[in-house]
C-alpha cells in the first residue's frame, strides 16, 4: 500500500494498489508518522502503482498539504495515471501540489534511469 | 424508459465492501464495451456514492446495508442506484457544494458529489433524514467504433 524511503531531505511514500476511503487511513498514518519524525522539506507521493483513486485520494492530498504548510515544505505528485489526473483536475488539489510524470519509478521496477526525467 | 438487463445487490456497509461496489458495476457495464476511460470514470463514481454510505449515512459504524441498482437501458445507457436507509441528508445543496464535508476530522475533501456530476450525465439525490438516501446516475457508453465514426 505504501512503502517510504527516507532521505536527508526529501521523504517518497510510493503508494500502489487501490487509494480509496478503505485504504486511505492506514497510508495517512504511516506517512504522517514519517513525516514528523524528520519534517523533510520536500514530501513525494508517487502514484506509480496505484490503480484507482477517488476522493479519498485528494483528502490525503489536501491534508498532506495542509500538514507541510504547518513548517513550510513542498508537497509533489508523481506519476499520476490518466484517471488519477483526471480527479486532481476536477478537485483542484493539482494546485496544492507540484505534479510531475515520468519520474524514476519505484524502487522494485527501477531499471532504465536513463528514461527517467522530470516533466 | 425501459430496462433490457437488472443486476441488484445488497451488502453490508462495511468499507472494504467499497472496491467490491464499485468492480460489480464495471463487470456489468462491460456489456456495452465501454472505453478504458468510461469505465474509469463509472467506477470512480460508484466508489464516491458507497463510501458517502459508508462515512456518512452509517457514520463509520461498518452496520446498515446498502442496495446498488445496476441497469442498462435503451440507447446503451447505464443507470446505477445507489441506496442506504442511513440518517439522511437534511440539507441537500449544502452536501453537494465543493469542499463542504461533514466528516473533516475523517479528511474527507467534500468532493464525492463534485466527482459523480463529473464522471456521470445525470445525478439525483432524493433523501429523508432518519429514513436514508438514495443516489441515481446516469451515463451513456459510448461504444469506441460509434465515438470514431462520430455516432
Amino acid at each position: 500500500m505504501v512503502e517510504l524511503k527516507q532521505e536527508p531531505r526529501r521523504l517518497t511514500a510510493y503508494l500502489s494498489g487501490e487509494l480509496d476511503h478503505h485504504h486511505a487511513k492506514e497510508i495517512r498514518e504511516q506517512i504522517d508518522f514519517a513525516v514528523r519524525e524528520q519534517f523533510p522539506p520536500v514530501v513525494v507521493l508517487d502514484f506509480g502503482h496505484v490503480t484507482f483513486m477517488d476522493s479519498s485520494g485528494i483528502g490525503l492530498i489536501m491534508g498532506r498539504a495542509r500538514l507541510m504548510e504547518e513548517y513550510g515544505g513542498t508537497l509533489e505528485i508523481h506519476n499520476p495515471s490518466q484517471q488519477i489526473r483526471k480527479v486532481l483536475r476536477i478537485s483542484g488539489a493539482d494546485r496544492l501540489a507540484v505534479i510531475r510524470s515520468r519520474v524514476a519509478a519505484p524502487p522494485q521496477e527501477r531499471k532504465e534511469p536513463e528514461h527517467a526525467y522530470n516533466q | 424508459m425501459h430496462t433490457i438487463n437488472e443486476l441488484k445487490c445488497t451488502f453490508p456497509a462495511r468499507s472494504e465492501n467499497e472496491s467490491f461496489a464499485r468492480t460489480m458495476v464495471c463487470a456489468f457495464a462491460a456489456q456495452l464495451d465501454p472505453t478504458v476511460e468510461e469505465l474509469a470514470d463509472l467506477r470512480t463514481a460508484v466508489s464516491e456514492a458507497v463510501t458517502n454510505c459508508i462515512v456518512h449515512a452509517y457514520r463509520n459504524t461498518g452496520t446498515g446495508s446498502i442496495t446498488v441498482t445496476v441497469r442498462l437501458l435503451p440507447d446503451s445507457v447505464i443507470y446505477v442506484r445507489i441506496a442506504d436507509k442511513g440518517c439522511g441528508i437534511a440539507d441537500i445543496a449544502q452536501a453537494m457544494t465543493p469542499l463542504y464535508s461533514s466528516a473533516p476530522a475523517e479528511e474527507r475533501a467534500g468532493l464525492g458529489f463534485t466527482v459523480m456530476q463529473s464522471f456521470t450525465d445525470r445525478l439525483a439525490v432524493t433523501s429523508k433524514p432518519g429514513r436514508g438516501t438514495a443516489v441515481t446516475m446516469r451515463k451513456k457508453l459510448l461504444h469506441g467504433s460509434e465515438q470514431e465514426t462520430g455516432g
